[in-house]
């Protein structure tokens, strides 16, 4: 009965491609009418909350596309996170406080960060690669821990406002929400033409089955670890703009439990399809806002979500990708 | 400084021991049923939660510890018959979400049960005080008594898998999990007995563990990374594996953090060597993983990639 | 035209020896057959020839260049391609973009990252003439888990065909393939031959005998015998291992 259901986006289908690109317009054009509402609202409030959904947003479209697209399930992605709140505190304490600049430190710092520990994660399979991939997040949440001059375990406080090419961003009109929309869509735009460009079919294809994509002259190592880099690269954007949101910085961004929510935020929103890891991130964060309202122990209820929400699914939240050979988890 | 190297030398094992009970029954979940549990390093901490609470009921630690070990039993039983069982043949995506909600439940549990506030368990008074070891140096008993237990299980463990039936089973499952299908072994029963195994020594690891420290919450996250280092080095499903990965983890972590500094002033003047080595004391053990799984992607016992 | 000399080649697992000391000399242009009962080490070698599986020792040798230690990818892009006995294609993907990712293994670089690829017209057009080679055009928009078995054993022959290969390693392509099927597979293996050289195992003894230029035999990870078809037909020892009761069933 499962074989009628078609896998989510091996690269064809493109009416379903079509139908994906439409879902993330409609999304784009929700973000971009928050504004105006919170101000009618008077409740700037909206506008800083909505910068740190689109922030997540961005994460968890960059996790999907190793997650989903390369079935590489990175525990350790809030380490990307770090570099980019950590790029942004460390070049305001030397007076730099333009966003170009505080985006290009944190992509520096993740590639070379993402092709050492994905050079040796990527050696390894499964079980390993989650375990190896979750310690390397570690190692970097610990290393900034430690980083007394940056405040180690309490954080920094950021005291310059950051600006873009000279223009202050983080005012009340909700500049900065929109420069992150600007670079989520950006960013989706290019996301979705990787995934369906030459290299996307590779990735694409390793996930589906290794060992024939050697048998036609792909070694998968390359292809993979260029996927993580890229991956990691972009969730540092998401760092710089939470360092940005909330003018304040701390190993708390790069804890285990992060990592493990982006995940989460991929998994809600639908693995393998970039649009729904952005809704993914607006749903697993109202979600926590929501029950969060509802009780101090709203942790409990999250957790126990999860639970259900895997046991409770017919074959699991990936039994459908699993069917399909998608996340050869087990081999 | 050779009292101070021994000193810390001592510590490094006694840790190593406790991460070995942790270890051993993850390696082995990890190894037989290719389950990921992120939440093992829950039942670390409700070990510790349980023998604090059944010492201060009893007043006793030993009375606190024999009545922990059926609890372990039954959180183990139950765990794995409630969410475990279900995921044995899911996707590692779907074993890492279901245990990762598992974390987040028991975290929040502890604390709406046992408080924010974090307890403490007395120490037994024929463990306490201290012995001589050489010279002026002193030893806290309950130390020693830590790591003569934790050798004594894991000489038990090694019996256990290399000269029983249900070890000679484990080891198979570990290499070759359908030559034991094969075998006609009631696969659900062997799952259910590691299972419970691997949570009884976790639980262990934190009763015996919650003298010396504070039993609080986030005590779980921590154990729980240096434990998957512990078994990614020892090799996926290896007893032995993940015996000489802790003891080599725990005293990488220990020394290199007092250490490290002296060394790095040979090279650094004071004040860098100090910052230097206190960055990079925490991250040792992970580049210790690196470094070997760089030689050995399967770890150093590891049967499989 | 590209030969393939294998030497000395040995490959154990534990105590069990699979391949054991075989050599083996493919002639340019040659269709050479290996034949030999279930659990001779025949998928084996295939896979210790393609580079799937490490040799313990040997040497095997692609037009005079020595492979031994490249690893898959490498062998494929010097023209060794081999298909699977058990078909293994990506079934998410159509049979066309199956074929077309074989294609672009070697035309061009795959780190290209914004064009898109579906409308690449030269992998497209050189997939579909592999598709068409191996009898399969008519069904190339369809996702290859839909397809069926005798399908999927056309596709494996239409990926391995678009590595522009010069040696083919066929394991088992009939695999089964019976009936009309069986035929025109037969009949298009034929087509190829003489503009590649072809290593079949296989195990329908019709078609090893209508198609070989030679044939070895494999017993225990040995060979047995090796000579003209029907040299060893008629050779005692390969008649007496293996032959006699094999065939008899086969015809």
């Amino acid at each position: 009965m499962t074989e009628t259901l078609t896998a989510p986006a091996a690269g064809r289908a493109p009416r379903r491609i079509a139908g994906r690109v439409k879902a993330a317009a409609c999304l784009f054009v929700l973000f971009a009418l928050m504004p105006p509402l919170a101000a009618a609202l008077d409740d700037p409030f909206w506008i800083l909350i909505g910068t740190r959904f689109l922030a997540y947003a961005i994460a968890a479209m960059a996790l999907d596309l190793i997650l989903g697209y390369g079935a590489m399930v990175s525990f350790g992605h809030a380490a990307y996170l770090g570099f980019g709140t950590y790029a942004v505190a460390i070049l305001s304490s030397y007076g730099i406080h333009d966003l170009s600049l505080q985006i290009l430190a944190g992509i520096a710092v993740s590639a070379l960060f993402a092709l050492v520990t994905g050079a040796i994660s990527l050696r390894t399979r499964g079980v390993y690669f989650i375990m190896i991939t979750l310690a390397f997040g570690q190692m970097a949440f610990f290393f900034f821990i430690s980083l007394s001059a940056y405040g180690g375990d309490d954080g920094y406080g950021l005291t310059q406002r950051s600006s873009l090419f000279g223009f202050d961003l983080t005012g009340r009109d909700g500049a900065l929400y929109y420069v992150t929309l600007a670079l989520l869509i950006g960013l989706f735009a290019l996301c979705h033409r990787i995934v369906n460009s030459r290299f996307g079919r590779v990735l694409t294809g390793i996930r589906e089955n290794p060992v024939r994509m050697e048998a036609v002259g792909f070694a998968p190592f390359r292809y993979q670890l260029t996927a993580f880099i890229i991956s990691g690269c972009i969730t540092s954007i998401a760092g710089v703009i939470l360092a940005n949101q909330a003018q304040f910085v701390s190993p708390a961004f790069m804890s285990w439990h992060r990592s493990g929510e982006l995940i989460v935020m991929v998994v809600l929103g639908g693995v393998g399809t970039l649009a729904g890891p952005i809704a993914g991130a607006v749903a697993a964060l109202t979600l926590e806002e929501g029950l969060g309202a509802l009780s101090e122990h709203w942790k409990l209820f999250f957790g126990l979500f999860l639970v259900l929400m895997v046991l409770f699914s017919p074959r699991g939240l990936t039994g459908l990708l699993e069917k399909t050979g998608l996340m050869r988890g087990k081999s | 400084m050779m009292n101070l190297f021994i000193l810390q030398l001592l510590n490094g094992v006694q840790l190593g021991v406790l991460l070995f009970l942790i270890a051993a029954g993850l390696t082995l979940v990890f190894g037989i049923m290719d389950v990921i549990n992120l939440a093992h390093g829950v039942l670390y901490m409700v070990g510790a939660y349980l023998i604090a609470t059944f010492a201060a009921v009893t007043g006793s630690f030993w009375w606190g510890l024999l009545l922990m070990l059926p609890a372990a039993v039954a959180v183990g039983l139950v765990i794995e018959f409630l969410v475990m069982r279900r995921l044995y043949a899911r996707s590692h995506l779907d074993q890492v979400l279901a245990t990762f909600g598992l974390v987040i439940m028991a975290n929040e549990a502890v604390k709406m049960i046992w408080g924010t506030s974090p307890l403490s368990v007395p120490m037994p008074d024929i463990l306490s005080g201290s012995v001589p070891l050489m010279g002026p140096l002193q030893y806290p008993v309950y130390r020693i008594a830590v790591i003569v237990a934790g050798l004594a299980v894991a000489l038990g463990l090694f019996v256990m898998v290399n000269y029983t039936r249900v070890g000679m089973l484990l080891r198979a499952g570990a290499t070759n999990r359908s030559t034991v299908s094969a075998l006609g072994v009631d696969i659900n029963r062997l799952f259910a007995i590691v299972f419970t195994l691997g949570a009884v020594l976790a639980c262990l690891a934190g009763a015996l563990v919650a003298p010396v420290l504070s039993v609080d919450t986030g005590m779980g996250e921590s154990v729980l990374i240096l434990t998957f280092v512990v078994v990614v080095i020892g090799g996926i499903g290896s007893i032995k594996g993940a015996f000489l990965g802790a003891l080599l983890v725990a005293v990488v972590d220990t020394l290199g953090g007092v250490f490290g500094p002296i060394l790095l002033r040979e090279v650094l003047d004071p004040s860098a060597a100090s910052q230097v080595g206190r960055m990079l004391a925490p991250m040792l053990v992970y580049i210790l993983m690196a470094v070997i799984l760089f030689a050995k992607p399967a770890g150093l016992f590891g049967s499989r990639a | 035209m590209t030969g393939l000399t294998v030497r000395n080649l040995n490959k154990s697992f534990g105590a069990l020896k699979v391949t054991d000391d075989v050599s083996l000399e493919v002639a340019p242009g040659e269709l050479h057959a290996i034949i030999g009962p279930n659990g001779a080490g025949k998928t084996t070698l295939i896979s210790q020839l393609s580079g799937q599986l490490a040799s313990d020792s040997g040497t095997v040798n692609l037009g005079g260049r020595d492979i031994t230690r490249m690893p898959m990818p490498g062998r494929v892009r010097l023209g060794l391609a081999r298909s699977f006995q058990i078909t293994s294609v990506l079934p998410g993907f159509t049979a066309l973009e199956n074929v077309a990712l074989a294609v672009q293994a070697r035309k061009g670089s795959s780190f290209r990252f914004f064009a898109p690829v579906a409308t690449e017209a030269a992998l497209n057009d050189a997939a579909m003439r592999a598709l068409a080679e191996a009898g399969l055009d008519d069904r190339a928009h369809v996702l290859a888990r839909s397809l069926s078995h005798g399908e999927h054993r056309r596709l494996e022959l239409a990926i391995a065909l678009a590595t522009d290969p010069k040696v083919l390693l066929l394991d088992e392509p009939l695999a089964g393939v019976g009936g009309e099927d069986a035929d025109a597979f037969v009949d298009r293996l034929r087509r190829f031959k003489g503009r590649l050289t072809m290593v079949l195992i296989e195990h329908d003894m019709d078609a090893v005998f209508k198609l070989a230029d030679r044939v070895s035999v494999l017993v225990y990870g040995q060979i047995i015998a090796s000579g003209a078809p029907e040299d060893v037909r008629n050779d005692p020892a390969v008649r007496a291992a293996y032959l006699g009761d094999e065939h008899g069933e086969a015809a």
